[in-house]
């Protein structure tokens, strides 16, 4: 594989082409894979306790968690491994299922909850709701929220922590008792973790139980210094620097593919309206913006739902094919996804969906993913449309401005994203600067929505189509 | 903001009137509550400067603070509110409940059975708005840690004794308060938002006397009205000498107050106390004996000022416990003042124990288990409100996460296997739109014992549900336990008792990842001054 004395965090050493100014992305991406696997797998005397990898959106973050598994289990490791719902859990456990089937997998569940079919299809994996039951297994794989019930006299030596950055701080109170060292493994840039009562009081403490588990680990172990990994696949050229620019100003990344690496066709001429010219302008550069005319709307402003339908109808209609370093597929529903910010959005799209006659019920077969920002974390698809969570709103809260919102929204696409919003939101954002109390002790988060919307909008402009 | 909230506010303005937004009070009020007006002194967060309190609407009794910026002056107020307020708290201590209960004898591991008494009726204080709230945090934070003239070293100015006493009970209550559904301390503002809206922003109804000129006319309004000219009125009307007809609520005062009439009472009882001092001074008694009359007299003075700016909120705060109290209490309001009683029992335990006052800041555990106990006490809340109060319900189902209708067709199935359970279906004929997806758990709303149901399918005006359980153990369901055709039901998709909080490790325990166990820190270091 790679060298391990010219890993990471010094790119210098390392050998071979790479030495260049700019060392071509696989290679980048691998030197800090190799740099992260032997702090984890083979830490030095005195190491920090955890390792903390920082992953921009689609950059191998569930490739590397992977990988350290069967490392560390092929080192003779008794594993656990945390992650933060079910269909993470059940995901992670599906694909290290396929991908070492030699290693015994534990998915220890609910008693009032049953994992998904793709999880329990291997002959690997063991699914039990006692972890009495798991203990002889390779690795055990649950929820934060099921593990924080566990009692064992056994500690885990090794523990990962997958999409760290969603827990909370009091989830990882309650389960680090379960492992001595951990590798957490995260994206900053998505949603933060969130509670509906009030914790002022907790603000500025280094252990505030409703911030994320990272935060409240770095604040306490001050010597452990994030890797990076530095490479997005899944976001193509079109999409990299911006999202980049426009959330991860500080630590930036870029695509893995150059580009010409990605490109998106129609089979048919688009039919003159506006919804085909967003499509033929996304397919062209990456992003399209289908603007409604400004107005103040209710929540599920029915306008802007029939506009998102149809473009995702005439997306399946127009029999669009997706050309990629993978090869070359049709857009099919179950490579297309529609993120909004509310539950009832999401239920108003999918029943107009439902009513031009577009699958959306995934237990009838391939369906068109409509969810809201929040479940679509973690996710990829090949085209996503987007209800801009500002669209037609009256005002702009934090709720709404929320960098994390718009962040994983912006970047679930492997090839374009069309956003459809009502005119006049950049006049919104002008016009409610951020008010929220700045809390002594409390890191100010950068960039803040209004300075990530304002970047995205202004990108998005270029690529205008009104309806 | 919810549709039928916002709706709520739209009626009120058309009507110019408070519309309801529950049917029932989802707040437990007592019978003996303490309404307490608290200022504070402009400049120095959390300097007080008066207090009207009491338990007899007809007899509030004002203390205050001559010259604010005066810490004995400050400590002989606080002392004396502390007589008002201790008193009339510990008197819900001593009739109690006997509960007999279990518990793990920690040499033996086996139980034991233990008696633990539960205080019969606990205390509620009343103050006007969140203001208030926070107030009274920060009066219990600067003096719980107070040193006094009983204490080993007392320190160069040790304070009443009473003083420490009251800091722990109103960082009890303040902390408390942040419970939701709690009534042990609550603020008027907001009780009156839960249960009305008005036609104006949720900002201006942090205004006590504006909130309640949207259900009755302000005093002094004339002619009298209700609505919105009538609560700019009372907001804003000022006197010819530019002063609020009606003075703000506090705890902030109105700075013309303060500079019209306040300051110069102030002056004028300092240069009294200086004369007086002089007078003392020079040893002149017919001097003393006249300056002691000045003193009484800007004393005299001072009270008539602030009993004016303070009397109007105290008569709006009964006034709004009038409204709330003509609502027919909400059916889980014992259940929830149950978890009321026993956070004041187990105070009144730790002060009798002689426990040492709430620290200074909580540790990782205990942050984390209040946190729990919010959230739970949220949902708790959130449930119980729903399952009290159709109007609660009803937003619910406008959120497609319930739907109400009637049983038009029951269909008796039974599980297979050797001993068959009833699993009848009932079809559901409703006018709500849920988010019920085929598969998902719904839950019977009212429904003794619980039951538990699964959608079946759902089409727009009929949704297929098939009952799980609650309907005994044999093969045919007990007589009742099935809704009959016709009969109204309410099924909510979500849980209707909330999840139990996953256990959290002791304070000594906590892991590296969170620092650690705590350090253990002196809390009030010896010369420390939470003032300064």
């Amino acid at each position: 594989m790679t060298d391990p004395e010219g890993a990471f965090p010094d790119p210098g050493t390392g050998t071979g082409p790479g030495t260049g100014p700019a060392p071509a992305p696989g290679e980048a991406a691998d030197r800090a894979v190799a740099g992260i696997l032997d702090a984890v797998v083979r830490p030095a005397p005195g190491a920090p306790r955890g390792v903390v990898v920082d992953s921009p959106p689609g950059a191998g973050k569930s490739t590397l968690v992977v990988r350290a598994a069967r490392e560390l289990v092929d080192a003779g490791e008794r594993l656990m491994i945390v992650a933060q719902t079910n269909s993470q859990v059940d995901d992670l456990v599906d694909r290290l299922a396929s991908k070492a089937p030699g290693m015994s997998i534990g998915r220890l569940h609910a008693s009032d909850s049953r994992p998904a079919p793709e999880a329990l299809r291997h002959a690997n994996v063991t699914a039990k709701d006692k972890v009495a039951d798991l203990l002889e297994q390779d690795v055990v794989i649950s929820t934060a929220a099921k593990w924080q019930w566990v009692k064992t006299e056994q500690p885990w030596r090794q523990a990962i922590v997958d999409e760290a950055y969603q827990m909370r701080s009091d989830a990882l109170l309650a389960v680090a008792r379960l492992f001595e060292r951990a590798l957490f493994v995260g994206d900053p840039g998505q949603l933060d973790p969130f509670t509906v009562v009030g914790t002022d009081q907790w603000a500025g403490l280094s252990y505030d139980p409703s911030s994320s588990a990272v935060v409240t680990l770095l604040a306490h172990n001050p010597e452990i210094r994030p890797h990076r990994l530095p490479v997005s696949w899944r976001l193509p050229a079109s999409a990299a620097p911006l999202v980049s620019d426009a959330f991860y100003p500080y630590t930036p990344f870029r695509a893995g593919t150059g580009p010409d690496d990605r490109t998106l066709r129609p089979g048919l001429r688009g039919d003159g309206s506006a919804v085909d010219a967003a499509i033929d302008e996304a397919a062209a550069g990456g992003w399209a913006l289908l603007e409604l005319p400004a107005r103040h709307t209710v929540r599920t402003d029915a306008q802007a739902v029939a506009a998102v339908a149809a473009t995702v109808r005439r997306l399946l209609e127009r029999e669009l094919t997706a050309h990629s370093e993978q090869g070359s597929a049709p857009l099919t529903p179950g490579r297309v996804a529609v993120g909004t910010a509310h539950r009832d959005q999401a239920a108003a799209v999918r029943a107009e969906l439902a009513r031009l006659g577009v699958p959306v019920d995934p237990a009838a077969g391939e369906a068109v993913t409509v969810d809201t920002a929040n479940r679509l974390q973690g996710r990829e698809y090949d085209v996503t449309v987007v209800l801009h969570p500002l669209s037609g709103r009256p005002d702009a809260t934090a709720f709404h401005l929320e960098t994390g919102r718009l962040c994983v929204l912006a970047s679930r696409h492997r090839h374009a994203c069309i956003v459809v919003a009502r005119a006049g939101i950049p006049e919104l954002l002008d016009d409610h600067p951020a008010t929220d109390p700045v809390q002594l002790g409390v890191a100010v988060k950068f960039p803040d929505g209004w300075e990530a919307n304002h970047a995205v909008l202004s990108h998005l402009a270029e690529h205008r189509v009104r309806l | 903001m919810s549709l039928l909230s916002t709706l709520a506010r739209l009626e009120a303005v058309r009507a110019q009137r408070a519309q309801p937004l529950a049917t029932v009070r989802h707040r437990h009020l007592s019978e003996r509550p303490m309404v307490l007006v608290p200022l504070a002194a402009a400049g120095e967060s959390g300097a007080p400067l008066a207090v009207l309190l009491g338990t007899d609407r007809e007899a509030p009794r004002l203390h205050f603070v001559p010259q604010p910026l005066n810490r004995t002056q400050r400590w002989e107020f606080l002392a004396a509110v502390a007589r008002e307020v201790v008193p009339y708290l510990e008197s819900f201590g001593d009739e109690v409940e006997l509960l007999e209960g279990s518990e793990r004898d920690p040499v033996s591991g086996e139980k034991v059975p233990v008696v633990r008494e539960l205080c019969a009726d606990a205390p509620q204080l009343v103050v006007p708005n969140a203001g208030g709230v926070s107030h009274l945090a920060l009066l219990g934070r600067s003096t719980r840690f107070r040193r006094t003239v009983e204490d080993p070293d007392p320190g160069e100015y040790p304070s009443p004794t009473e003083v420490p006493l009251l800091g722990r009970w109103l960082t009890h209550l303040t902390d408390r308060a942040q419970v939701p559904g709690s009534s042990l301390l609550l603020a008027m503002t907001g009780l009156l938002s839960r249960h009305w809206a008005t036609g104006q922003s949720n900002l201006e109804d942090q205004h006590l006397a504006a909130r309640l000129a949207w259900h009755l006319p302000p005093a002094g309004l004339e002619p009298p009205a209700v609505g919105a000219a009538a609560a700019e009125w009372v907001e804003s009307a000022r006197d010819g000498d530019g002063l609020l007809l009606h003075p703000p609520a506090g705890p902030a005062t109105d700075p013309k107050f303060d500079e019209r009439v306040l300051a110069p009472a102030i002056l004028r009882h300092d240069a009294a106390v200086a004369v007086r001092e002089r007078a003392e001074a020079a040893r002149d008694g017919a001097e003393v004996r006249r300056a002691a009359g000045l003193v009484e007299q800007a004393h005299a003075e001072l009270a008539r000022v602030l009993l004016a700016a303070t009397l109007p909120t105290w008569h709006d705060v009964w006034r709004g416990l009038d409204l709330l109290r003509a609502l027919p209490a909400a059916g889980h309001l014992p259940d929830r003042w149950e978890g009321d009683r026993w956070s004041f029992t187990m105070h009144r335990d730790r002060v009798a124990a002689g426990e040492p006052p709430q620290p200074r800041r909580d540790d990782a555990v205990t942050a984390a288990r209040k946190l729990a106990q919010r959230e739970r006490e949220q949902a708790r809340l959130e449930i119980q409100e729903a399952l009290d109060d159709p109007l609660a319900m009803a937003e619910r189902r406008l959120a497609g996460e319930a739907f109400a209708g009637e049983v038009v067709d029951v269909v008796p199935e039974w599980s297979a296997g050797r001993s068959p359970k009833p699993r009848p279906l009932l079809v559901v004929r409703t006018d709500d739109r849920p988010h019920a997806d085929p598969g998902r758990e719904a839950h019977r709303a009212h429904a003794e014992p619980a039951q538990r149901a699964e959608v079946v399918s759902a089409a727009p005006g009929e949704v297929v549900v098939r009952l799980l359980s609650g309907m005994g153990r044999r093969k045919d369901p007990e007589p009742g336990s099935v809704p009959e055709p016709g009969t109204a039901v309410v099924f909510t998709l979500f849980e209707l008792a909330p999840r139990q909080s996953a256990p959290l490790p002791e304070p000594a325990d906590t892991p590296w990842t969170h620092g650690g166990p705590p350090v253990a820190v002196e809390d009030a270091p010896a010369g420390g001054d939470e003032w300064e």
